[in-house]
């Protein structure tokens, strides 16, 4: 080549200035995201529908898109009824004190005849997920810290027991447990939930919570160590507010598996700790699948979740942990 | 404030011993400086003291009490780290307070304030106390943890290379800063670094550390003058001490390698064969000098100029003051200031 063939450069060659190109990517790229999203959410939209469905509309074929919402999902849900005979069901029109749930349960030729226990599984579910999650995430930040900080003989050996102890599948582990339960007299007992659902989360909490604190730089412990405070005292003002991102996660991520867990919920509870879970498809009802109140139940279901999903989204982001100490 | 001492402390990692039997005591009011390479043990010592390190052996005192079993909070020491260590979800102001709100303390709402202002007017820093610790430049990052040293009298302040990670003119000043400061406050001071300009300009007294080891304990002017070691005689002084090999034979010392022969001093009790160190300034260029040699680099530093001359097949380094004319390739005729000389054996010891 001889310098004949070189142009001037007579446009501007900074990406920032070429236009379309990059807007047209972000437009698709965008688009992508939001086909996705709408994608994965079918299902739980699915799901809100069916819950406002009459019977009929909720097995419908081909399904119905649009529909008459009506509550009575939500009735069949909540209460307990009883089937009349057409002399009651006349009788029970003729009633001026009725309210709008026993209407409904009155078109399908019910009575109300009292509620319906899934409240109570839902209170269930709140208690012992909430306070697993409270308990595994409280002892496992504990021990996180002690593993990360302190020279603890056989430290290798113990974290991967602690990680060992969640090997197992649940269900291999149900029948012994089932046993020991039942003679301890912890079966069917909020205790009973709690304490299970705590150690199982504990491994899945110590080891998060492990690499979270890992990366806080001990000098800041040191520094309030030195400033006059105790060791826990540092560790409350001082790593507490550094592993938010990190405390948040893992409360996230245990409170949905104490949520959603199903079998052993199912094996070790039938009444006065049973959870969700296991009871929303026992909706079943007399009389065919009741798809519409196992759809209000689920949608009942997924509003906790959700609700500490949201309310912890600040600190799921990461970032949160920029710092003072210059990597030298 | 108050004295410290260091009876036979010894610390061992694993398998490599990070102090080995270091003993050294702090004066009240004094600037004493820890000087030593990096890996030395420096560190280790300030983090024994502080009580964030237990030793494996040894005692460390306060004013003659056994401070062995205190917690660090209980020692009552102020530290100041080499990576700053602020409390990043603080801003300065609280940065600042932090110590003294220790429940410690207890003190008054309005004192912590009081002082925290007091402070931040001393380093300058008082337009800084409403922010985040983590947008500031390393210079202000590094008043703000000198302040929360300095926030409470401690019984001495310990300083862990504050100065390493930040450029070359910013350390300057805050050095002098540091120095005025602890020459007005009248604090006991343990510096540690690994810079020997900062331990010469700062220090009361320097202890030079090697592998874990105290190999010299005395002022600058000790260390530089009469160091105890090769090791010192070449770990202070910019450019390095000229150190070679010389013999001695019917009253003449010859350096090995080169042309160089000086008489040699009375009352010197050495062996045949030993040590020379000359220091840069002490090699001065003449016209009418007894010693010759080569100009082969000359280095003008604009205050001073360094003039490596070669005799033989050593190379002497002299520092001259202001620029010289000497071109590289011109022979040079030179003194050594003969009563300035450094012995050591071979084993490096001085004589």
């Amino acid at each position: 080549m001889s310098t004949e063939t070189r142009h001037s450069v007579n446009y501007s060659t900074r990406v920032d200035k070429v236009g379309i190109r990059p807007r047209l990517v972000r437009t698709i790229r965008a688009l992508i995201t939001i086909f996705i999203a709408l994608t994965l959410l079918i299902p739980v939209v699915w799901m809100g529908m069916t819950a406002f469905k009459s019977r009929a509309d909720a097995v419908a074929s081909p399904p119905k898109l649009v529909f008459e919402p009506t509550l009575e999902g939500f009735v069949s849900l909540l209460t307990k009824r009883r089937q009349l005979t057409a002399e009651q069901k006349a009788e029970y029109e003729q009633r001026t004190d009725l309210n709008w749930a026993d209407e409904i349960a009155l078109e399908r030729g019910q009575a109300i005849i009292g509620q319906s226990e899934y409240a109570q599984r839902l209170r269930n579910s709140l208690i012992i997920a909430s306070t697993s999650t409270v308990l595994s995430v409280a002892m496992g930040l504990l021990s996180a810290y002690a593993f990360s900080r302190f020279r603890i003989p056989g430290e290798g050996d113990l974290l991967f027991f602690i990680l060992s102890t969640r090997m197992l599948p649940p269900v291999v582990v149900t029948i012994p447990i089932f046993l020991m339960y039942r003679e301890i007299g912890l079966y069917d007992t909020h205790i009973g939930m709690i304490l299970l659902y705590t150690a199982f989360n504990l491994s899945f909490s110590v080891w998060l919570l492990k690499g979270f604190i890992d990366e806080i730089p001990r000098e800041y412990e040191e520094a309030a160590l030195v400033d006059g405070y105790t060791r826990l005292q540092a560790f409350v003002r001082i790593v507490l507010p550094q592993a938010v991102t990190g405390i948040a996660a893992t409360t996230v991520f245990s409170f949905i598996f104490a949520w959603n867990e199903y079998a052993f919920a199912l094996m070790l509870t039938t009444d006065t700790a049973r959870t969700a879970p296991p009871s929303i498809p026992s909706v079943l009802g007399t009389g065919g699948i009741e798809w519409a109140a196992i759809a209000a139940g689920s949608l009942g279901f997924l509003i906790p979740v959700v609700i500490v999903t949201f309310l912890l989204r600040r600190y799921l982001l990461r970032g949160v942990t920029f710092g003072a100490i210059r990597q030298g | 404030m108050s004295n410290v001492a260091l009876q036979h402390i010894t610390k061992r990692f694993k398998d490599t011993v990070a102090l080995d039997d270091v003993s050294f005591s702090i004066n009240d009011g004094e600037f004493f400086v820890l000087l030593g390479p990096t890996g030395a043990g420096k560190t280790t010592t300030l983090r024994v003291i502080a009580g964030l390190e237990r030793q494996d052996d040894g005692a460390v005192l306060f004013d003659e009490i056994n401070v062995n079993q205190y917690q660090p909070a209980e020692r009552d020491i102020a530290f100041v780290f080499q990576q700053y260590s602020l409390y990043p979800t603080k801003t300065v102001f609280d940065n600042l307070a932090f110590p003294l709100r220790s429940p410690l303390r207890k003190l008054p709402r309005n004192e912590i304030e009081d002082r925290v202002h007091e402070v931040a007017e001393k380093l300058r820093i008082t337009h800084l106390l409403d922010r985040k610790t983590a947008k500031l430049s390393g210079g202000e990052m590094q008043r703000v943890s000198i302040g929360r040293a300095i926030v409470r009298t401690p019984q001495i302040f310990l300083m862990d290379e504050p100065l390493s990670n930040l450029d070359a003119k910013l350390r300057e000043a805050l050095r002098i800063e540091l120095q005025h400061l602890q020459k007005t406050e009248g604090s006991t001071t343990l510096f540690v670094t690994h810079d020997q300009i900062e331990a010469l300009t700062m220090a009361d007294r320097i202890a030079v550390l090697q592998q874990g080891q105290i190999i010299q304990v005395g002022t600058p002017h000790d260390i530089y003058d009469r160091p105890a070691t090769t090791f010192v005689a070449q770990l202070v002084g910019v450019p390095q001490i000229n150190l070679m090999k010389a013999s001695r034979e019917n009253g003449t010392l010859s350096i090995h390698d080169s042309a160089v022969q000086l008489p040699i001093p009375d009352k010197l009790d050495v062996e045949s064969e030993f040590l020379l160190g000359i220091r840069p300034e002490d090699i001065r260029p003449a016209a009418d000098g007894d010693q010759h040699g080569e100009v082969v680099l000359t280095e003008p530093l604009g205050v001073e100029t360094v003039i490596h001359m070669r005799s033989g097949k050593q190379t002497l380094l002299s520092v001259v003051p202001g620029i010289t004319d000497y071109r590289i390739g011109d022979p040079v005729s030179f003194n050594i200031v003969q009563d300035r000389l450094h012995f050591f054996n071979l084993d490096g010891a001085r004589v």
